[in-house]
């Protein structure tokens, strides 16, 4: 079966939704195959395709080759704009270092050609679900760099947001975790988790969105992605990244830029 | 070991005289985000003498507010989208009603406390353990610590003050309650991984091994004006300085607090006349936040520090 890409204002049954990419091309692969195998009419990522992974240029065909429309990361924003760094807004000194580090082995390795793509990419993609009028975005519809955690997101909240941008389903990733909460009758947030890396979890599975509608009820599959962990552990290595990020890769456990982490998903890590 | 604080010479004793109302910058609430409660008012078991509206025990300028008073806010703050709620002081485990209102704050959204944790035996923790537990959002404990050792913080916020603090700290984190510590930088800036790596291992030692700290700039406003220097009489923000300035990094922009007393644009104002916003919150959503104290000066040149995290951070256009 075919899989197309998420075509603005178009009316789908069965979308896959893919966050974070972070230069892990291996999984975003396997996630397409994947999503492809379970009958996803159409696919969409929302965005952040570079960063702690290895060789950015390499997730670019990928996406090119199955027409993956891209949502506007902070990431994305940042390499495009050649701006000094990913915008995620960390204090700490020892997350500011590896943010930094990955930061500029992301920008000297992504290609022109790669970068004046992403300065193409939209801030959101809405489509319809069903009934459901669906906005598609980085962080929240507000801003590209906000966070939505689980714990830290009120569902009036939401709500709002909702309100304030006329969309019944937000979907969204930028935090790494995937969550997802409905309200009211036809209401729901959708963090899609991320392809890049792990979920602080223990597990070396990294995690994607399978969205689905009848009429107004919406389904949320989040579907474990496994993929060859080790072969981009060992990229990583020969790309000299450091090697906190490649231990996230083998073990499913954090490393670095923990600040961002609320106090609950924080205790559910490891570090 | 005796980590001295770096040598400071008091010049002013004055928080300043607020700019001319007329003339001073004005900030709209883009947004709701953060709902702050004066849950404890002034009064606070310790007198710190860098406190930056001058807390103490016998500071009763604001009371503590009543459970009811505080549902009344949280049910409006339903209505205007507020994503995270603070609840401040004074030291707000003096408030007896504290458990039942974090409760209360916790069933509708992510609730932080800014505690000096020296009021926090072990009931008190399980019972912040219980609520965090039957809690879909996170509950914050922000401890407030100045110093890796006794002699240090103490100079500072009192005697047995630290020990009292890093032994709760110590409760909090055996419950899984991880604490986020700031601490205040009160030492010079070449000192910073010799004292944090200090401050780290003393953590280590009452089990807090992976711990969450904040490294607050000095505010020169309040007790800390005493302490060190207070501004300069032009260190304050005019219409100039916001021209090309985001405005959502201020918090005011992003945040109200409520008091017994009415509802003030931020934290940091509460001790003048031109923070107060509004009687009600509804009231003072409206209302722009006027930028005519030193104290807004800080936050033009941190940012707004007092919150949890940059969540919102402005896009660098």
């Amino acid at each position: 079966m075919t899989m197309a890409g998420v075509e603005p204002g178009a009316m789908y049954t069965r979308v896959a939704a893919f966050g974070g990419v972070y230069s892990n091309h291996l999984a975003l692969s396997a996630a397409i195959q994947d999503a492809r195998a379970r009958g996803a009419e159409a696919a969409i990522c929302l965005g952040d395709l570079g960063a702690f992974g290895p060789n950015p240029d390499k997730v670019f065909p990928l996406l090119r080759e199955h027409g993956i429309p891209v949502v506007r990361g902070n990431y994305d924003d940042a390499i495009a704009r050649g701006l000094d760094d990913c915008q995620c807004g960390y204090t700490d000194p020892r997350d500011n270092h590896y943010a930094r580090l990955s930061y500029q082995y992301t920008f000297r390795n992504t290609s022109p050609e790669n970068r004046q793509w992403m300065d193409t990419f939209p801030e959101e993609v809405r489509f319809r679900l069903g009934d459901l009028d669906v906005l598609a975005c980085h962080g929240s519809p507000r801003q590209t760099n906000e966070f939505l955690w689980e714990s830290a997101t009120p569902t009036h909240f939401l709500d709002k947001l909702a309100d304030d941008f006329g969309a019944d389903v937000i979907v969204g990733t930028h935090t790494g975790i995937h969550w997802t909460r409905s309200w009211g009758e036809r209401r729901a947030y959708v963090n899609v988790g991320a392809l890049g890396r792990p979920a602080n979890d223990g597990r070396t599975d990294v995690w994607y969105a399978l969205l689905g509608a009848a009429g107004s009820a919406l389904s949320v599959d989040f579907v474990p992605v496994r993929y060859d962990h080790e072969a981009l552990a060992s990229e990583m290595r020969d790309e000299e990244l450091p090697e906190e990020f490649v231990e996230t890769i083998l073990t499913g456990w954090w490393t670095t830029c923990l600040e961002i982490l609320p106090g609950k998903e924080r205790a559910a890590g490891r570090f | 070991m005796g980590i001295q604080l770096p040598q400071t010479s008091p010049r002013s004793t004055s928080v300043g005289s607020a700019t001319d109302l007329a003339e001073a910058p004005t900030v709209e609430l883009r947004a709701l985000d953060q709902l702050w409660f004066q849950v404890a008012g002034t009064v606070c078991n310790l007198r710190c003498n860098h406190c930056f509206i001058s807390c103490s025990p016998d500071n009763h300028s604001f009371w503590f507010m009543s459970r009811e008073e505080v549902n009344e806010a949280l049910q409006t703050s339903v209505r205007l989208g507020v994503k995270e709620y603070y609840f401040t002081g004074g030291e707000p485990f003096m408030n007896r009603d504290i458990l039942g209102i974090l409760g209360d704050a916790l069933a509708l959204g992510p609730t932080t406390v800014l505690t000096n944790a020296t009021l926090l035996p072990q009931r008190t923790v399980e019972a912040l353990a219980r609520r965090s537990a039957r809690s879909p959002y996170t509950l914050e404990l922000r401890v407030s610590i100045d110093g890796v050792t006794a002699e240090m913080n103490d100079a500072i916020r009192g005697e047995g003050s630290f020990t009292r603090a890093i032994d709760a700290v110590g409760r909090l984190a055996a419950a899984g309650l991880l604490p986020i510590i700031t601490t205040m930088q009160t030492w010079a800036e070449s000192e910073t991984d010799r004292i944090l790596g200090h401050f780290r291992s003393i953590l280590a030692e009452v089990g807090y091994d992976r711990p969450r700290l904040k490294i607050l700039p000095p505010l020169r406003i309040g007790a800390e004006a005493a302490r060190d220097r207070g501004y300069d009489d032009f260190e304050r923000v005019t219409a100039d300085m916001m021209t090309e300035y985001p405005a959502e990094l201020l918090l005011c922009s992003g945040a109200r607090l409520v008091t017994t007393s009415g509802v003030w644009a931020c934290p940091i104002l509460l001790d003048h006349e031109s923070g107060r916003l509004a009687d009600t919150l509804d009231e003072a959503v409206e209302a722009p936040a006027v930028l005519a104290e030193q104290a807004c000066y800080t936050c033009w040149v941190n940012g707004a520090i007092c919150s949890n995290m940059p969540g919102f951070a402005a896009d660098p256009a």
